[in-house]
């Protein structure tokens, strides 16, 4: 199938773009593991677990806003949107791409957070992971379509918090409580839309 | 193969042109031709379907028998020209990638680095991959904005031949001199 | 009706159900046994938000037709109809915000749930604005506000049910499966408050779009002339 090709090729590049200019992945790294460290301080002596995992999700939504406000910075700094918009391919699989190497940047800069969050903080279970694993797809998501709108304007970077934290306030409530049938829910909704969408955020016609 | 009546382009309040009138058959070469800002690179965005006009008809052939070369080259800074080729080679589904993509590169003598990262090239360098990315799919339909601006003097002679082949082709500059007898149609933006 | 007819006609409407409301509420309905007279701005707070949601949702249903039709006027309409969202969804915090003090003595409280959900709902909608102000006018400007205005209201019953599973139980329950949990002439006070809302906000609906349209006439003028 064509769109797995377009897919793999632009996800390949994607990938390809960040581990050459080794932005993005260190400063979210380096972002969440300081979030974490500000946190521990501004937490008062004897807040229970609970308040310790809404810091958590706290850090890891700001880390991945971080990280989306990069993702098409290339696009935009080389002006390659005419260039992608005119090719043949279904322009959601530019979005798709996009987004499956959003998800695997939030992956890893999680495989460093959570050890962290233990260390510092107490100890994680399974559902959180899960929760964790549920969320990143939906922040993917529905960040990839807003970075693409933020881009485009003069606001840019300013732009996509403003856009992104109202949509990210359901995955917190449902990674803070567990509420893993929710995160589904949320993530079949918007992938959907998102997928639906895109075309008419990146191109004119 | 382009025809336009009463085209407009406006965004919001501010009018960029308007009452553009073309007809543009196979093989011929319209001039578009003005000063900078005055609404050229807005019309060929418009013909090659990048942007909406705001009023009028415009018929334009399939977009993947378009090539369009914008103000800046339009190719990745961190990946090699290599990578860059194969990747619209692969979007734009051109058959007998590898080949078509060496046979460019040696064309426009990007052959012997074409596993360096775009950002070591220089501006004449970058402007010949974008010429190798537009031409990869073989389109019938070249629209060039101000195709000459970062060429070096190989490149601009490289330019000269592609523009003699047999294609229909936009061109907006500001410099006509150099392509003007070529030019079967012009149009004049003030 | 004709065009010119429509607007006086539907300020009028409003003019009258606001009145007949604003009596209803003040000499008609009855005082609650638990809250008192302060209650009565319930009469106004809730029908203020489904207004609001109205608001939301017909902007939504216009930027639906633009991305169908990509006619400019469909972009216009929506960006209108979520305008008027915002204020109302503002009067919504604002009522809402009195009424939790007269009944409960606290300006904002961050367990109200719904009042926390609206306030989600209008961060998401002023960022729309600061959206359109940041890209130029032009059909691109339209394309991601229509999404933007879906994935708004998308969010309303996401979030919504995201508020009911951390839920507490302050907030008075309104309307729950058995139908509205009120006496019959409150129900019908706040009924004709619910018309009376609807129809102001068709009103300055119309009233803004005019102006909007006259702008539009003004710009093809300009350009015929010029």
């Amino acid at each position: 199938m064509s769109y797995v090709a377009d897919v793999g090729a632009l996800a390949r590049k994607d990938l390809l773009l960040e581990l050459r200019a080794k932005e993005t992945l260190p400063s979210m790294l380096l972002f969440v593991v300081a979030a974490l460290a500000i946190f521990h301080f501004a937490l008062p002596r004897g807040a229970g677990d609970t308040a310790a995992l809404g810091l958590l999700w706290s850090a890891l939504i700001f880390t991945a806003l971080l990280g989306l406000t990069r993702a098409f910075v290339a696009e935009r700094e080389q002006s390659m949107f005419d260039a992608l918009v005119l090719a043949p391919c279904d322009r959601s699989a530019i979005w798709l791409a996009k987004a499956l190497a959003v998800l695997a940047f939030l992956a890893a800069a999680e495989v460093v957070a959570l050890p962290a969050f233990a260390a510092f903080f107490s100890g994680i279970g399974g559902r959180t992971i899960a929760a964790v694993a549920l969320a990143d797809v939906g922040i993917a998501a529905v960040g990839t379509l807003f970075g693409a709108m933020a881009v485009a304007g003069r606001a840019r970077e300013l732009l996509l918090p403003l856009l992104f934290l109202p949509m990210a306030i359901p995955i917190v409530v449902g990674g803070v409580g567990g509420y893993l049938w929710f995160l589904v829910l949320y993530d079949a909704i918007f992938v959907i839309l998102a997928w639906a969408t895109f075309e008419y955020v990146v191109a004119e016609i | 193969m382009i025809a336009a009546r009463g085209l407009a382009k406006r965004f919001g309040d501010r009018r960029v042109f308007r009452d553009v009138e073309l007809a543009l058959g196979d093989g011929e070469f319209l001039l578009v031709t003005g000063p900078n800002g005055s609404g050229k690179t807005t019309l060929l965005r418009v013909l090659a379907g990048l942007a909406a006009p705001s009023a009028g008809a415009l018929e334009l052939p399939a977009r993947h028998t378009i090539g369009y070369l914008g103000h800046s080259p339009q190719v990745y800074r961190e990946l090699t020209a290599l990578e860059n080729l194969t990747l619209f080679g692969r979007l734009y589904r051109v058959p007998e990638r590898a080949e078509r993509v060496g046979m460019l590169l040696e064309r426009f003598g990007l052959w012997e680095v074409r596993h360096e990262r775009v950002s070591t090239f220089s501006r004449g360098m970058r402007q010949r991959l974008g010429l190798c990315r537009v031409l990869l799919h073989e389109p019938s339909l070249l629209l060039l904005d101000e195709p000459y601006n970062a060429l070096d003097a190989q490149g601009a002679e490289l330019l000269d031949g592609i523009l003699d082949e047999p294609r229909t082709l936009v061109v907006a500059t500001h410099e006509p001199q150099r392509v003007e007898h070529r030019a079967t149609q012009r149009l004049a933006f003030a | 009706m004709t065009p010119r007819l429509k607007l006086p006609v539907l300020a009028a409407c409003s003019t009258g159900l606001l009145g007949l409301a604003l009596a209803l509420v003040f000499f008609y309905a009855p005082t609650d046994a638990d809250q008192g007279f302060s209650q009565r701005i319930f009469y106004f707070h809730v029908p203020i938000a489904l207004t609001s949601y109205a608001c939301f949702g017909w902007g939504a249903w216009k930027a639906l037709r633009y991305l169908r039709t990509r006619d400019e006027r469909a972009d216009t309409e929506s960006y209108v109809a979520i305008h008027q969202g915002v204020m109302f969804g503002a009067l919504t915090l604002v009522t809402g915000s009195i009424w939790a003090k007269a009944s409960w003595g606290v300006w904002w409280s961050w367990s109200e749930n719904q009042l926390v959900l609206f306030l989600v709902l209008f961060l998401f909608y002023c960022a729309y604005f600061m959206l359109r102000f940041s890209v130029e006018p032009g059909s691109a400007r339209a394309n991601m506000s229509a999404v933007y205005a879906l994935f708004g209201v998308v969010l309303i019953p996401v979030s919504f049910l995201a508020i009911r599973l951390s839920q507490k139980f302050i907030h008075p329950v309104v309307f729950n499966s058995h139908g509205p949990q009120m006496a019959g002439s409150q129900f019908l006070t706040f009924c004709v408050a619910l018309a009376a809302v609807l129809a102001l906000f068709a009103t300055l609906y119309q009233v803004e779009l005019a102006g909007k349209r006259i702008d539009a006439h003004l710009r093809e003028l300009r350009e015929l002339l010029t």
